[in-house]
């Protein structure tokens, strides 16, 4: 027991000291800084770096209209069809015992490890000039690639999971226990569906729907490979950011790029809201 | 609904029993749901890559600006997966063990890679990381951005929220009697923590790790505006596959495709193996 | 290792979780500390261990003021109330845990920690289970995990925080006598924190009782349980009753009315007595009231009476004694019972 083992300050033996804890958190800090926080920031630093006026004038060309248009007409079709899909694969998976269910859920998560370009590689060449269905469709007239149709395909593609992911696991927690009773009280499965199971998991569908509409709005890889970037027609936002950062036009590409971050941010801050209030989603999760 | 249900369980067993309503319904609108929009897309794709054939498909992947691209893919998202495991579970013990102001903001932002839109991101990094951006220009004269090392630092990027989130729940479940015990048995802090904590940690880091890796490699959106996309040097896989698009050529695409794909599948095999064996020999993931 | 504690005050964020304690542990003893939660039984093992540091006051190994030395220096073996075991770790690692992490000067080589790691296992008869994981293992074999993780270490002093709370019934009673078996074998000095009156009576040496971050009473079983020194220990301890009574010349009153029980000094307090402490009399001088209840409790018949005085005009106030009556003359329901406390003692107030 020499001296130099006596401790002077009280510290808990399952805590470190006041100069390890603030070394951690200052390269902590550091880190973020150069990955996370920079790189915000940025985007709306070189969205304003003419000005005010540069930056509308960015915005209401007609160019950039249509892209948020499109953006918002996609996410518009893609989140309810991946809201009722959500809904129905979580009541499936979490109210029932059946065989073969953890090869579902890995199934659901499929898209989460594909490359979004592959997940519009496979749409090229299923609706194609290459293919058996493209011509088939051109010649009733229906366009899927290079349309918008192909864009909403896509889309729902990297998206699918999202929902379920985040409904599959709330409601396996939450048990038959509710519905068993609601049904023995003589309620019908659409009357228990509506008045019990809904209202038990809304916090998380909304979670679910907000995550999904994010990555909707904000998907670049998949999109990108089906739109053919016709401008005006099948131009999302994201894909008006790379036109327009490609021709060098800086000022409108960030500001474009602007509105998506703060789609990001609004994003974010709704989370944490939800987390915070009412405990919905788990610490986060694949996304 | 209910009744044909009931019946086909009752012969089939391929369902428990149940009193609750709506599993033909909802089970059947799943599969054709997850049919039409993932099976049979895919299916599409290995069915193109099986009529190239053995010898078209190797032909393709021996060409060796293929081989550089994947190389280039799984190199740097080896990297940043390595370099997100160690800042990833840094900030996770930080965030779960410290309280600083501003600690809920940065647990909030952590999740920022998952919001924000990957060109975004792309031309954000591009520029800060370009030779005359903020950061870019700190570094000169070696060279961040059009590089592999900017794909690493987008990559760094898209994969750290994979590993925060991993790890972090499972740090918070920590019993703080672990630690008391190592250090009543002589343990010093450091000790307790690289011999105790992060080993007991390793199948959660392991998860993180392999699927900020998986993203990674497929990543496109964030990369090819700070990688320059030079071939045989900083062009990626997912980049190769739309440029062999553009230029008309499926059965290079599919190719590239289809093994990026079995990769990816092999990952996600690995990655549940890994819980698997967790939870049988430690009872946690 | 002797310890003595001195006048120890442990305070969190000012809420006084142990208020000036002292108690001397003799070599080779086994102690318990016994109390309600909240008590600071739980505080004051922490503060042995240098898991907690004291506001005030010392704790000597020995002749050695150990207050200051880290949780690392001290040496004590703790065994935790989860048992806290290394969940990646095998049952031979965790054991061999506090031998490897030593200083590589006193660190023995790697066949002598595989030959102290297997002998630990046959102290604790668990050989053959080196290769398992905690998760594989038993309640009841974590927990002897745990403490062979702690005797490896040749601790000074042994910890142990409510070392059977986990487990359940049939175990705890098995493992209980087996900790006693082995305390006497291995001789070392032991100290172990629980609620369970049973335990700490059946288990150890001397019996720290607590309450409210203050020791009540010290002493063996017998004399906590025969020889109660405060209200406090009485009722915690065992069965007892106790009533409001006055002492004139030499007789105890209750409402008034003498009882048949001899007290010193003119006084008022409470009368406490236990079930068994009673005997049934037809004397004019005692306590008497109609039987409210009664139960089988064991091998003894418990009955509830209700000695509410319906003579006494002004009190309503009710007052329930519990007594133990014959076994096979059972006590009918609503009959007047009439008793005396034969051992009782009475606190001021």
């Amino acid at each position: 027991m020499s001296k130099s083992t006596r401790i002077t300050r009280f510290r808990s033996p399952a805590d470190e000291s006041l100069t390890t804890k603030l070394v951690l958190v200052g390269v902590s800090l550091v880190f973020l800084g150069f990955f996370l926080f920079l790189p915000l920031v940025s985007v709306f630093v070189e969205a304003f770096r003419d000005g005010w006026g540069a930056y509308e004038e960015a915005l209401v060309e007609p160019d950039a209209w249509a892209a948020i248009g499109l953006t918002l007409t996609v996410a518009a079709i893609a989140v309810p069809l991946n809201l009722v899909f959500g809904l129905a694969a979580a009541w499936a998976i979490a109210k029932f015992e059946f065989k073969g269910k953890a090869f579902l859920i890995t199934l659901i998560d499929l898209p989460f490890s594909i490359s979004p370009v592959i997940s519009g590689l496979v749409y090229v060449l299923l609706f194609g000039s290459a293919s058996v269905l493209g011509p088939w469709l051109k010649s009733y007239g229906i366009e899927i690639l290079f349309a918008v149709p192909g864009i909403v395909l896509a889309t729902v593609f990297v998206t699918f999971p999202f929902i379920a992911r985040e409904l599959i696991p709330l409601m396996q927690d939450q048990g038959t226990g509710d519905e068993e009773a609601a049904l023995s009280l003589g309620a019908t499965g659409w009357q228990t569906f509506w008045y019990v199971t809904l209202p038990n998991i809304k916090w998380g569908l909304l979670y679910g729907v907000l995550l999904c509409n994010a990555r909707a709005m904000g998907e670049f890889g998949a999109v990108s490979v089906v739109s053919g970037r016709i401008r005006g027609l099948t131009n999302t936002m994201p894909l008006h950011v790379e036109i327009l950062y490609n021709e060098y036009n800086m000022v409108a590409a960030f500001a474009v790029a602007s509105l998506l971050a703060l789609l990001a941010l609004v994003t974010l801050a709704l989370k944490t809201l939800l987390e915070l209030r009412f405990g919905a989603g788990s610490a986060g999760g694949r996304h | 609904m209910t009744s044909s249900t009931a019946a086909t369980s009752a012969r089939w067993r391929v369902k428990q029993p149940s009193i609750i309503p709506g599993f033909g319904l909802t089970l059947g609108f799943s599969l054709a749901y997850l049919s039409l929009i993932i099976l049979i897309p895919i299916a599409g794709l290995l069915w193109r890559t099986a009529e190239l054939g053995w010898s078209g498909f190797f032909a393709i992947l021996s060409d060796q600006r293929t081989i550089r691209a994947l190389t280039v893919s799984f190199g740097t998202a080896f990297a940043a997966a390595l370099i997100n495991v160690v800042f990833g579970t840094l900030l996770a013990w930080v965030l779960t063990r410290y309280r600083f102001p501003g600690r809920r903001l940065i647990d909030a932002m952590v999740d920022l890679p998952f919001a924000l839109p990957t060109a975004v991101a792309g031309i954000a990094f591009a520029s800060l990381y370009a030779p005359n951006g903020w950061i870019g220009s700190l570094f000169m004269p070696f060279r961040i951005a059009f590089t592999p090392y900017g794909i690493v630092i987008a990559l760094i990027f898209i994969g750290l929220p994979f590993v925060v989130r991993t790890v972090q729940p499972i740090m918070e479940e920590i019993d703080r009697e672990v630690e008391e015990a190592a250090a009543t048995l002589g343990a010093n802090r450091f000790q307790t923590i690289f011999q105790v904590l992060l080993p007991g940690l390793a199948p959660a880091i392991l998860t993180g790790f392999a699927l900020a890796f998986a993203r990674g490699v497929g990543e496109y959106g964030s990369v090819i505006f700070i990688a320059g996309n030079i071939p045989y040097v900083s062009e990626i896989a997912p980049l190769l596959i739309v440029i062999r698009l553009e230029e008309f050529n499926y059965a290079g695409a599919t190719a590239i495709a289809t093994i990026m794909l079995l990769i990816s599948f092999a990952m996600l095999l690995v990655i549940n193996l890994i819980q698997a064996w967790s939870r049988r020999r430690y009872g946690y993931v | 290792m002797e310890v003595s504690i001195n006048n120890i005050r442990k305070e969190f964020d000012r809420f006084a979780a142990l208020n000036d304690v002292s108690l001397k542990i003799a070599s080779g003893e086994l102690i318990a500390l016994l109390g309600p939660s909240g008590s600071g039984k739980t505080t004051l093992l922490r503060l042995i261990a240098g898991l907690d540091f004291p506001t005030a006051g010392q704790i000597f190994f020995g002749a050695e003021d150990a207050s200051h030395h880290s949780v690392q220096d001290r040496n004590v073996g703790f065994v935790f109330q989860h048992y806290a075991l290394f969940r990646h770790m095998t049952v031979a690692e965790n054991i061999g845990f506090g031998l490897k992490v030593r200083p590589s000067a006193s660190r023995p080589s790697k066949t002598e920690i595989r030959k102290r790691v297997s002998d630990l296992l046959d102290m604790v008869q668990l050989s053959g289970l080196e290769k398992r994981y905690p998760n594989q293992l038993s309640g009841g074999q974590r927990q002897r995990v745990a403490l062979a993780r702690a005797m490896a270490i040749e601790p000074r002093i042994l910890l142990l925080d409510e070392p059977f709370g986990a487990l359940d019934a049939k175990v705890r009673k098995e493992l209980r006598r087996w900790l006693r078996e082995f305390h006497d074998r291995t001789g070392h000095t032991t100290v172990f924190v629980t609620h369970d009156q049973e335990e700490a009576l059946e288990l150890a040496d001397r019996v720290v009782v607590m309450s409210q971050g203050k020791i009540e009473q010290v002493g063996s079983a017998d004399d906590v349980y025969d020889r109660p020194g405060s209200p406090f220990v009485f009722s915690f301890i065992g069965e007892s009753s106790h009533l409001p009574v006055e002492v004139k010349d030499g007789t105890v009153l209750f409402q008034g009315e003498p009882i048949g029980v001899s007290g010193e000094a003119n006084s008022s307090g409470d009368l406490y007595f236990r079930p068994e402490d009673v005997e049934l009399t037809q004397e004019r001088d005692a306590l008497f009231g109609k039987v409210t209840a009664s139960r089988r409790l064991a091998g003894t018949r418990i009955a509830e009476i209700d000695i509410s005085n319906p003579g006494g005009s002004n009190n309503h106030e009710p007052f329930h004694v519990e007594i133990e009556v014959p076994l096979h003359a059972p006590i009918e329901l609503g009959s007047e019972a009439r008793f005396r406390p034969t051992r009782w003692k009475i606190f001021g107030r």
